[in-house]
């Protein structure tokens, strides 16, 4: 079996494309078609079948990690609606949402500063709270309202809290040591 | 290899029919080759019966290499050529190595890849470890009565690129059609989860000679997918001997003892601390060279403090794999324990108290990896059956990134991505008329290049040339199921594709590694270099021999500053040709010194002897 390039991911795993999925159906459908496609089910053919099916493995690798994860899945969908990555990067953030931000910035660079464990690991938690609340809100926008103009600018919102809660992980790895 | 043998590499011929594929766990203290037997994984043995093979090489002088076993007698009476550990080398700078001031070895000052010098010259680390695995190679066909047709090895989680490369390229030196490298704790969770059909979220602990990893995997139908690995490719039960010994020069307040000596409290120090996994105390006795006796009682407890750091050090990969898993300590539904060093009773307590939940330790911690490779690589070559069937989803265990301005690094392909994975990236030139770009790629999770590992520098050639920023120069990197890294590049406005001139950091290129297999290595002795070095052994014996005769007899025919300068060069080559370390040019140019040096004293006695012919008298009795 071969993997179809021409498809889009959701097609590719056979779910219905909308934000909103089911994180164990993708799985399923991702080891059905890794049972195929991996560089180890391949091993014993010639060079230019195992680069083939090489191609196919790394599709859906890249397929499984976009769908996977919310910010992604979300970026993904506005790709397929049209609408330009710049677009998302240059959206207009209200006033409110910068300040907001700011001020987890600044808790999260006081925890880091301080060495403080236990503030950081409590950040992460409210922001994994706040990302579950951002997420429930695109949610409704794609699948719900159809609403893309609205979802370009949660999204952005999302990447803003990604790149919190990276920041967050590098300074409980820093503290690790 | 069968002449007849004209398949595809990888490709076999006749389907249905069992080929001879083994599993290799080429380990820091010993090494272990396994099998598939009839459905059953097992370990193949020597001819006296035993698994294990200390994974130890000892270059003799006679040119003779002793592996395992055999070369265990050397480690005290031959140090500086008798090489243990050498995983800890692989794909490693002299700079990178821990307590080398503690190590017997000669070690050579080249640039990237570390090398030792030998008795038979200089070895490196890929060298070494391809003689380990030759013997492996050896024992499974002579154990299975045929040619092998696929090979794994496994290499810890946490195994960067260049020491992944380093691993692949000992197993082509060996003569090993290796399918495969495969990370040690997947291994043990294949052999661990196939036999007990397990399901759920796991963590394998894996504290082995020199290095610890800590994987979660997730079982689930068949497929075993590494979620997220952690490790520290340089903590293992070495440290732990380290620490000991390090103890025992503080306790004992011996001087700083020799080569000799210092092997010897070393295993006196793992011996000792084996003994205190059963026992509560034990006696550190020893007698060395230099006449000193050390004898000190270690109780378990100062061992288990002065070692705590080590045990604590293993927690912070813990934490970070099961962050970067997104579980927290309770999600974890059992835990493997593989490695050696996981016999130690206060690895097993601090494990047992942070995952809340005792340790399993019902199976053989030192055998499980090569069990679980001897699986894969019988899966691989397609003995597998129908319904005995499986999917391994590994990652990649540290990030890979570009160096950028300001020696920073951008990472391309995150750490924990599952394996294989691609990404490409696209660059444009800032010059008119551009045509090679330089990039440095590194492998780490540190914002600067200077605190990641250097991977190598790719240099690509051959694009179009074009205004500057007009060109658009797309690079992919990938990863393949091994974890190895490959680049290729295509500007994509006119397609062309960029060659790629690739400097590994501390790799070998792929013309030396083409290079040592030309030169047939089927055994060490047969290697050009050694066999150059005796060549020039034999011819600088012969020169002095010839000088020390001459000089006897016509040394009347030299003034005192002459006379010095050929003794001094006389001195100089007997030094070399007695110290078993040189290599074969420095004896080389220490021949062509001496016969310089004698040319006038030569033509002196030429003319002599020719005078004395002629006035009648024979050369002998001048």
């Amino acid at each position: 079996m071969s993997v179809d390039f021409s498809l889009d991911y959701f097609a590719l795993f056979g779910i219905p494309s909308r934000f909103g999925i089911d994180d164990a159906e993708l799985d399923r459908a991702w080891h059905a078609l890794q049972t195929e496609v991996h560089p180890d089910r391949h091993a014993s053919l010639p060079d230019g079948e195992r680069r083939r099916a090489m191609q196919g493995a790394l599709r859906v690798n890249e397929a499984y990690t976009t769908l996977k994860t919310p910010l992604a899945r979300a970026q993904y969908l506005l790709e397929l609606a049209g609408i330009d990555a710049n677009v998302i990067g240059n959206a207009v953030m209200s006033s409110e949402f910068l300040i907001e931000q700011m001020e987890w910035r600044e808790a999260v660079e006081e925890a880091r500063a301080f060495g403080d464990v236990d503030a950081l690991e409590q950040l992460a938690l409210r922001l994994r709270m706040h990302t579950d609340e951002v997420t429930m809100l695109l949610s409704e926008q794609f699948d719900d309202s159809r609403d893309h103009e609205a979802a370009v600018d949660t999204v952005r919102r999302l990447m803003f809290l990604d790149r919190l809660r990276h920041d967050i992980d590098d300074g409980l790895a820093a503290l690790d040591d | 290899m069968a002449l007849l043998q004209i398949a595809e590499p990888g490709m076999f011929a006749a389907p249905h029919q069992h080929r001879l594929a083994v599993g290799i766990d080429l380990g820091t203290t010993n090494s272990l080759v396994a099998t598939v037997k009839n459905g059953i994984a097992v370990c193949l043995a020597d001819e006296e019966g035993r698994a294990l093979m200390p994974s130890v090489v000892h270059y003799c002088d006679d040119g003779d290499v002793e592996l395992g076993f055999d070369a265990l007698g050397a480690r005290v009476a031959d140090p500086k050529n008798t090489i243990v550990s050498v995983k800890r080398f692989m794909g490693r700078g002299f700079a990178d190595v821990a307590h080398v001031e503690a190590m017997p070895y000669v070690f050579e000052a080249t640039p990237g890849m570390l090398r030792l010098r030998t008795v038979q010259g200089s070895k490196s680390p890929v060298e070494i470890s391809a003689d380990i695995l030759r013997a492996l190679r050896q024992r499974a066909e002579a154990s299975l009565g045929g040619d092998l047709s696929g090979a794994v090895i496994t290499v810890p989680a946490y195994f960067d690129d260049a020491q992944r490369q380093a691993t692949k390229d000992a197993g082509r030196l060996a003569g090993l059609p290796v399918l495969r490298l495969l990370n040690e704790p997947t291994a043990a969770a294949v052999a661990y989860g196939l036999d007990n059909a397990v399901e759920g979220v796991y963590a394998v602990y894996d504290l082995g000679g020199g290095t610890f990893d800590l994987s979660i995997l997730k079982l689930m139908r068949g497929v075993f997918e590494v979620l997220a690995t952690n490790g520290d490719a340089a903590l293992g039960g070495d440290d732990f001997d380290h620490r000991l010994y390090c103890w025992v020069l503080d306790q004992a307040r011996i001087a700083p003892p020799s080569a000799e000596d210092a092997r010897r409290l070393q295993m006196k120090a793992r011996e000792v601390k084996e003994l205190l996994t059963v026992s509560e105390e034990t006696q550190f006795r020893l007698r060395l060279d230099s006449g000193e006796v050390v004898d000190l009682a270690v109780s378990r407890a100062a061992f288990f403090e002065m070692t705590r750091p080590l045990v604590q050090k293993t927690l912070v990969p813990m934490r970070r794999a099961l962050r970067d898993a997104g579980l927290v300590a309770s999600d974890i539904k059992g835990v493997v324990m593989v490695g050696g060093a996981t016999r130690m009773p206060h690895v097993q307590r601090a494990v047992a108290e942070f995952f809340g939940q005792e340790p399993l330790t019902n199976l053989d911690p030192d055998r499980v990896v090569a069990l679980g490779a001897a699986m894969q690589a019988n899966a691989l070559v397609g003995n597998r059956k129908a319904g005995d069937d499986w999917l391994l989803l590994d990652v990649i265990p540290l990030s890979l990134g570009l160096e950028t301005m300001g020696g920073l690094s951008e990472k391309v392909i995150p750490r924990n991505s599952t394996l294989p994975v691609a990404r490409a990236q696209e660059f444009t030139t800032f010059k008119d008329g551009q045509t090679a770009m330089a990039f440095h790629v590194v492998q780490g999770e540190r914002e600067l290049v200077a605190d990641c590992r250097s991977l190598a520098r790719f240099e690509l050639r051959g694009i179009p040339p074009m205004v500057a920023g007009a060109a658009r120069i797309r690079v992919t990197f990938q990863v393949d199921a091994d974890g190895l890294l490959s680049v290729s590049a295509r500007e994509a406005s006119t397609g062309v594709e960029a060659s790629i001139l690739v400097n590994p950091s501390y790799g070998l290129t792929d013309d030396e590694i083409t290079a040592m297999l030309r030169a047939g290595v089927e055994r060490a002795g047969d290697d050009f270099a050694v066999r150059a070095l005796r060549e020039q052994q034999v011819d600088g014996k012969r020169l002095l021999e010839a000088t020390t005769l001459a000089l006897a007899v016509d040394g009347g025919l030299l003034d005192a500053a002459e006379r010095d300068v050929i003794d001094a060069a006389v001195t100089r080559l007997r030094e070399l040709a007695a110290d078993g370390g040189s290599d074969a040019p420095t004896l080389s140019a220490a021949i062509a010194a001496l016969a310089r040096a004698t040319e006038e004293f030569a033509a002196r006695r030429m003319n002599r002897s020719i005078h004395a012919a002629l006035t009648g008298r024979g050369i002998e009795e001048l």
